[in-house]
């Protein structure tokens, strides 16, 4: 290997004149932690919606979820963010379409709108196996008890099949983050993509992509700990996710 | 004092070998020798320089000019066959695979700048670009100060959007800058009127404005951004005898009037696989470089 490792980089000045390397990255990994922070309510929000759709009596509403959860998870999120960044504004009427390419930050909303659709679906899933795990009888108990269909997912199922699936949601946001990555191809200067722009200046490769690891285990180490607090603030004693 | 020390190191380096005479080889030259075959990075779309034909053959200027140097390689080395393999490399690979040794030159499109000689060497300049803006004829602008609060896209990571960002602070133009993946899509977004120019070196900029639609629509600025940069073929650092014969292998093939027959084949005429002609005559600074040939990453040495 003939390389020259050169550690001190990040605390070199940036062709950008915006301070350091270090300062490049750093600004990176804001963006990517507000992209990830904006995605992930969407997807929560929006795969709730679909996946109590998925698990109601109406035939319609199960129709419906089901079409848009295999849309939105069939197609790779790379071709998904390229499609509403580049194609939807062309198919719109031309006033609609060019207010849309002309948007500020255009990259930054399309990317998080776009991430938080595509990881809804999966959500959508988790959550419609959480209501499935339960057993059939609480859905008749509530509706014995004079429960509409609104107060029976408000008050039995939902609160139920959430601390069910706690885990795999931690494990969804975490997807969240680093699928943020995927926004460099519609031009959002996130983390990898200061990365990759700091690698193109500087030719320093590794240490560039060594700083995006550690910066993105740092991350995902801050938010496995705090879903573990709260995977043990929601535990009910005596049920499958409490002690 | 970088020069300075090279030039130190090199003289040491040919004592060396006048002393221990040919056959003690070191570095890639004995590689070379040992394994009888030489690797060449290429890239697969940087039109002319390299890129691949209707046969996934990768072609081009800056392939051209690595062929004439595993020739001199081979005549050094005396070698009866030497084997020439091919590695595709990207800008996010070319130098891990420059480093660990998968490949001994990188023919494509790589700015030479003091900057990256801290990590690679660079043989002679075989071209001198510009940094300027593609922009629809429609959209009328000329001068740069034209690009006053308009949105202008440039690719991230490369030497023309830190120029374009220089220019907007310098010049107060107040442009709002937008960092695109690649050149395709920096392009698509003028394309698409998503932004009204494209900051890119002016070569790169011709060969996406033939290739495109409707070439007539577009039209690229006089004014420039930049003084002529060197574009170098890459090479390890620190490996003094092999440079030596890669420099006297550039040299000769550019001051023979060989380097201007390859010129003119990819630059001055329809290149495959689609016919295309960039119709870009050799600057006067890039004749004199061919004249003088040199491999100084500052611009200011190109006149």
């Amino acid at each position: 290997m003939n390389y020259n490792w050169n550690w001190g980089i990040f605390f070199q000045p940036n062709p950008m004149g915006t301070g350091t390397y270090l300062d490049m990255l750093l600004s990176g990994l804001v963006l990517t932690l507000k992209t990830a922070a904006l995605a992930w309510i969407i997807a929560l929000i929006t795969g709730s919606l679909v996946g109590v759709m998925r698990t109601l009596p109406s035939r319609g509403a199960n129709w419906f979820g089901f079409a848009y959860v295999e849309f939105f998870r069939n197609m790779p999120l790379l071709v998904q963010l390229f499609l509403w960044f580049f194609v939807l504004p062309e198919i719109l009427p031309r006033a609609a379409g060019l207010w849309l390419k002309q948007l500020p930050n255009a990259p930054f909303w399309t990317a998080a709108i776009g991430i938080g659709l595509f990881m809804s679906a999966r959500v959508a899933i988790q959550l419609q196996a959480g209501i499935g795990s339960l057993p059939r009888g609480q859905r008749m108990a509530a509706t014995a008890l004079g429960l509409t269909t609104v107060q029976v997912y408000r008050y039995v199922l939902l609160p139920m099949a959430f601390r069910i699936i706690l885990p795999p949601l931690t494990s969804e946001f975490l997807n969240t983050i680093k699928n943020t990555a995927v926004a460099i191809t519609i031009g959002l200067l996130e983390l990898t993509g200061e990365a990759r722009s700091m690698q193109e200046f500087s030719f320093q490769v590794f240490e560039a992509f060594t700083a995006a690891t550690l910066l993105y285990l740092l991350v995902n180490a801050v938010v496995v700990t705090a879903m573990r607090f709260l995977e043990r603030w929601v535990a009910i004693p005596g049920y499958i996710t409490g002690k | 004092m970088k020069n300075f020390c090279r030039i130190g190191l090199a003289l040491v380096a040919t004592f060396a070998v006048s002393q221990a005479g040919a056959q003690q080889l070191t570095g890639t030259l004995k590689n070379i020798k040992d394994t009888g075959a030489i690797t060449l990075g290429f890239r697969d779309s940087s039109i002319p320089f390299s890129y691949l034909d209707d046969n996934q053959k990768p072609i081009g200027f800056a392939m051209d000019i690595c062929y004439k140097i595993v020739d001199a390689v081979k005549k050094e080395l005396k070698l009866d066959k030497l084997e020439v393999k091919l590695n595709p490399v990207t800008s996010a690979t070319r130098i891990p695979l420059m480093a660990n040794g998968t490949i001994d030159l990188e023919c494509g499109s790589t700015t030479n700048n003091a900057e990256r000689e801290k990590q690679v060497w660079f043989t002679n300049t075989h071209f001198l670009t510009a940094s300027r803006y593609v922009s629809k004829k429609s959209s009328g602008l000329k001068s740069i100060d034209d690009l006053k609060g308009k949105t202008v896209v440039s690719t991230a990571g490369t030497t023309n959007i830190k120029q374009l960002t220089e220019a907007n602070v310098k010049r107060s133009l107040g442009a709002n800058i937008i960092p695109a993946k690649d050149h395709a899509e920096a392009f698509l977004m003028v394309e698409t009127d998503r932004a009204v120019a494209f900051v890119m070196d002016d070569i790169l900029l011709a060969s996406l404005v033939a290739s495109s639609k409707s070439p007539g629509d577009y039209v690229i600025s006089k004014d420039a951004f930049s003084k002529p940069e060197p574009y170098g073929i890459m090479l390890r650092k620190d490996d003094v005898p092999f440079k030596k014969v890669v420099d006297a292998a550039t040299a000769a093939l550019y001051t023979s009037g060989e380097g201007e027959k390859i010129y003119n084949k990819w630059f001055m005429s329809k290149i495959p696989p689609k016919g295309l002609n960039l119709n870009t005559p050799m600057s006067p600074e890039l004749k004199h470089e061919f004249a003088k040939p040199s491999d100084s990453p500052n611009p200011d040495d190109y006149k």
